[in-house]
């Protein structure tokens, strides 16, 4: 593994290390129910403060299941992790084709086709 | 994560609006002569929105047992400026309104501010001014995003406690409370966020030099490298 890969699966670890090491240590144990959303918790708390106070207004679409909500996040994450790879793909391929093209026309004629 | 629908006060809920709606419609225009002057950067303009989607649709666990997602806004408002994060933010918060019941329509101006206006800007003035003191670029990288995601969860916090002071403690003690709820759960996943945006900008700054250097995250290259050659 080059240095540069190193460097990044390193990076790579320590997220997945900070994600997985609150569960894996039972940091929500103390909770009736353990890693909920800190959105939902806020709700909470806003309760807390102003108990009489009701939403005025919501959502136009929610999803009727917690099963089609994760899909949907999941969707989101998709599309986002396939608009980076197209990124990063054509990235690659552009640059190896350039180097393809450069290597073809110094061997050719040793100035450049363009 | 963002404040849910219905969930701030109808005179909060449009002062928000108000306040974010400038943001976005400059934010709209930089974008728009971005891609005219620069259509190759469209492509990068794409990523850097995809990034915040990809990372604002992962909820993590946190120290303090509970879940909250990372914003991914950093990467875009270093590389293209904070305005047209105004706009590929709020869009990404539009998405989540209207199909997850994530956030929602009357918090979107709130929500857009604190995710798509405030950590932006306060990223990239973390970053620009890091880079001043010359420190290494995937330092600044880093902080940069960092200050991006946990900014806009204290903005969330200060929000809240503006619509729903403590009845005994007020304002002060429903910051304090907000916080504990939002910022500090958010630490380890703005350093998962800044861990995440080097490793973003270490690809591109592979696979995208020459962008990299005319955005002005990059130096030139040197004419002995490779780079200058493959251009």
């Amino acid at each position: 593994m080059s240095r540069n890969a190193k460097i990044n699966t390193l990076l790579l670890a320590v997220v997945v290390a900070l994600a997985a090491l609150p569960v894996v240590l039972g940091m929500g144990d103390h909770k009736e129910e353990p890693f909920t959303g800190s959105d939902a918790q806020a709700q909470t708390a806003i309760t807390e403060n102003e108990p009489d106070y009701e939403p005025w207004f919501s959502p136009l679409y929610e999803p009727a299941s917690g099963e089609i909500e994760s899909a949907l996040f999941a969707l989101q994450a998709a599309l986002g992790a396939g608009v980076l790879a197209y990124y990063f793909g054509l990235r690659r391929g552009r640059r190896q084709g350039e180097e393809r093209a450069a290597a073809a026309a110094g061997a050719s004629s040793g100035t450049p086709a363009e | 994560m963002h404040i849910a629908e219905g969930y701030l006060p109808p005179l909060h809920a449009a002062a928000w609006g108000a306040a974010s709606a400038p943001f976005v419609i400059h934010g709209a225009r930089a974008l728009s002569r971005e891609v005219k002057s620069h259509p190759e950067s469209t492509l990068l303009l794409g990523a850097s929105g995809a990034f915040t989607f990809v990372l604002s649709a992962l909820k993590i666990p946190s120290v303090t047992g509970s879940c909250s997602h990372p914003t991914g806004t950093g990467l875009g408002a270093i590389l293209f400026r904070p305005p047209a994060m105004a706009v590929l933010g709020t869009i990404t918060l539009l998405f989540q309104a209207l199909l997850l019941a994530h956030g929602g329509l009357t918090t979107l101006g709130a929500n857009a501010f604190s995710m798509a206006i405030a950590g932006p800007w306060a990223g990239y003035a973390v970053y620009r001014l890091l880079r001043r003191l010359a420190l290494p670029p995937m330092v600044c990288v880093f902080f940069g995003a960092f200050a991006a995601d946990l900014s806009t969860y204290c903005v969330t916090s200060v929000q809240l406690a503006l619509a729903f002071p403590d009845p005994s403690s007020g304002f002060a003690g429903a910051l304090a409370k907000f916080g504990g709820i939002f910022a500090v759960t958010q630490i380890p996943l703005a350093v998962s966020e800044g861990l995440l945006t080097v490793l973003v900008m270490r690809l591109l700054s592979q696979s995208s030099t020459g962008e990299l250097v005319r955005l002005g995250v990059l130096a030139p290259a040197r004419p002995d490298s490779t780079e200058a050659v493959a251009r």
